[in-house]
């Protein structure tokens, strides 16, 4: 594909702090790459909204090659915008048209609020996390290959559950912003492992509480959070997490311990 | 106990009432729709009446009807409860909306969808359920001939009817009950009702298409071996069998 470049005119949301209220502001972006990512772009604008002296766009990104989770736009109506199985960092302009206009919004839920601009506080997940996503009980050293008595297609479900890098488009793109997906996937991780079994039952209680607690929705299965996840975690991982947590608290003797 | 509190004030458990209450709901109208099969027979409601006496006088069924109201109400305060909570999940809503990019029209309206379905009930249990209860139905007597099985049936003034009853007398058998058979072929007469029962019955296919497998996954169940007879059942008892058959009924009046 030869490279060509494009106007695009943007909406994107600005807001100054977590306090003030935001809005739409329309600025053009011109002479834009097909061959950019979609944060290069955003890159060129703020370079040219610098030079203008006005305050860049705020974005959240670091790895810029689709591992780190931490890019986070909701471009024209779906998170990571229009292809699926990528994040923003992965999108690059080909996928759009000369011309075209984008909205850009940041993840939209109660329990992560914005922080500027497009940049959301996503440490709900990280309390999620803490709250059982690990294993602490002490489980020995390395072990030596074929020790640990593990099926191969549970350890690929596993971790196929782990690739979850945690970026929240679930959420972003879930009607209820429902954290189902993010929090099946890191219970799954564990629960379907030799070494997850010690903690499974009291992990899954103490992880959906947390969820609970951060206010996120609940699954009305319409799938929109499979359909956009960068990664393709399935939907079977909620209902493992369904599976777990109900048969933990009606019948298993472990109950949280606070 | 405490942890079965926990477990039902959880949004895992909030959904698992939807999905037992609504699995519930799902067998009822099975037996719902075998039962009202005897509409389309042709014999003057002889046995569609004396079928409506049974289910309402049989004491076992008479429990599974109150559990049955139960299932409805708990289902649809659930609903709201629910629904309140993801909104409020989400008080800032986005500017551009996704439409059927990444999730079906139903499994994203099951509350518009469940709304309908609520007026219907009202409306359907106001036209049969409420009149059948307070004897604004009228009233019928079958004679069955023992000797040539000739069957005839005349309405019966109020002021003759006392109860349902069954007896015979010089060879010939009496069947005194309330005619709601009549009352159904009254209520079809009426195009508008007729469109609305349709239309319910459009709105309870698209419900039942997620709403069935939905549950199950609820549940947590999502067994491979499983998971496509629960999809089938789904799809085409459930969202096409059924629906069409409780159509049906208002259409054949409305056309006999
Ligand atoms: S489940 Fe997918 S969409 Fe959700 S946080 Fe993990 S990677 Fe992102
Ligand atoms: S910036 Fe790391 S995944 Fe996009």
């Amino acid at each position: 594909m030869s490279e060509t470049t494009m106007n695009l005119t943007l909406k994107i949301w600005r807001q100054k702090n977590q306090n003030e209220k935001g809005r739409f502001v329309t600025i053009e972006a011109k002479g834009i790459s097909t061959d950019m990512s979609f944060l290069e772009m955003l890159d060129v604008v703020n370079e040219d909204l610098t030079r203008k002296g006005e305050d860049p766009i705020y974005f959240d990104h670091d790895c810029r090659e689709g591992i780190c989770g931490m890019c986070s736009l909701y471009i024209n109506g779906q998170p990571h915008g229009p292809k699926h199985g990528t994040t923003t960092c992965q999108l690059h302009m080909r996928s759009f048209h000369d011309g075209q206009t984008i909205v850009i919004e940041p993840w939209r839920a109660a329990a992560f609020p914005v922080l500027k601009d497009l940049a959301v506080d996503r440490t709900a997940f990280d309390r999620i996390q803490q709250a059982g996503g690990y294993v602490s009980v002490n489980t020995g050293g390395v072990p030596d290959a074929n020790c640990l008595p593990i099926p191969k297609v549970k350890a690929d479900e596993a971790f196929e559950s782990a690739t979850c890098i945690g970026c929240g488009a679930c959420v972003a793109a879930c009607k209820n912003a429902s954290a189902m997906l993010f929090v099946s996937a890191k219970i799954s991780q564990y629960a379907l492992l030799p070494q997850g079994q010690a903690e499974r039952w009291s992990r899954a209680q103490a992880m959906v509480e947390q969820m609970d607690a951060e206010g996120f929705g609940a699954c009305t299965v319409t799938k929109a959070c499979e359909a956009e996840c960068p990664v393709g975690i399935k939907l079977t991982n909620i209902a493992r997490m369904n599976r777990d947590y109900f048969n933990a608290k009606f019948f298993k003797e472990e109950t949280v311990h606070h | 106990m405490s942890s079965f509190k926990e477990a039902f004030s959880s949004t895992l458990g909030k959904k698992l009432v939807m999905s037992l209450t609504g699995l519930f709901l799902c067998t009822f109208l099975i037996v719902h729709l075998i039962g009202n099969l005897q509409l389309f027979k042709n014999d003057e409601g002889f046995a569609f009446n004396q079928y409506a006496y049974f289910m309402t006088h049989f004491g076992p069924i008479k429990i599974v009807s109150y559990l049955l109201y139960a299932s409805i109400i708990i289902h649809a305060l659930y609903a709201l409860i629910l629904t309140l909570h993801n909104k409020k999940a989400r008080p800032i809503p986005y500017d551009q909306k996704p439409g059927n990019k990444n999730a079906a029209w139903n499994s994203r309206n099951m509350g518009i969808l469940g709304t309908v379905l609520l007026v219907f009930i009202a409306t359907h249990m106001a036209n049969f359920w409420w009149k059948f209860h307070n004897d604004q139905v009228p009233y019928i007597q079958y004679e069955t001939n023992i000797e040539t099985g000739q069957i005839s049936a005349i309405e019966m003034p109020a002021e003759e009817f006392t109860d349902y009853k069954e007896f015979s007398q010089d060879g010939v058998e009496y069947v005194q009950a309330r005619d709601l058979y009549k009352q159904v072929e009254f209520a079809f007469e009426n195009p508008i009702l007729v469109a609305f029962y349709v239309l319910a019955m459009v709105a309870l296919s698209f419900h039942l298409i997620h709403g069935f497998k939905s549950a199950f996954q609820s549940l947590g169940f999502d067994n491979k071996k499983w998971i496509p007879l629960v999809k089938f059942l789904g799809i085409y008892v459930f969202g096409v069998i059924i629906p069409i058959g409780f159509a049906a009924m208002p259409l054949y009046f409305f056309f006999k």
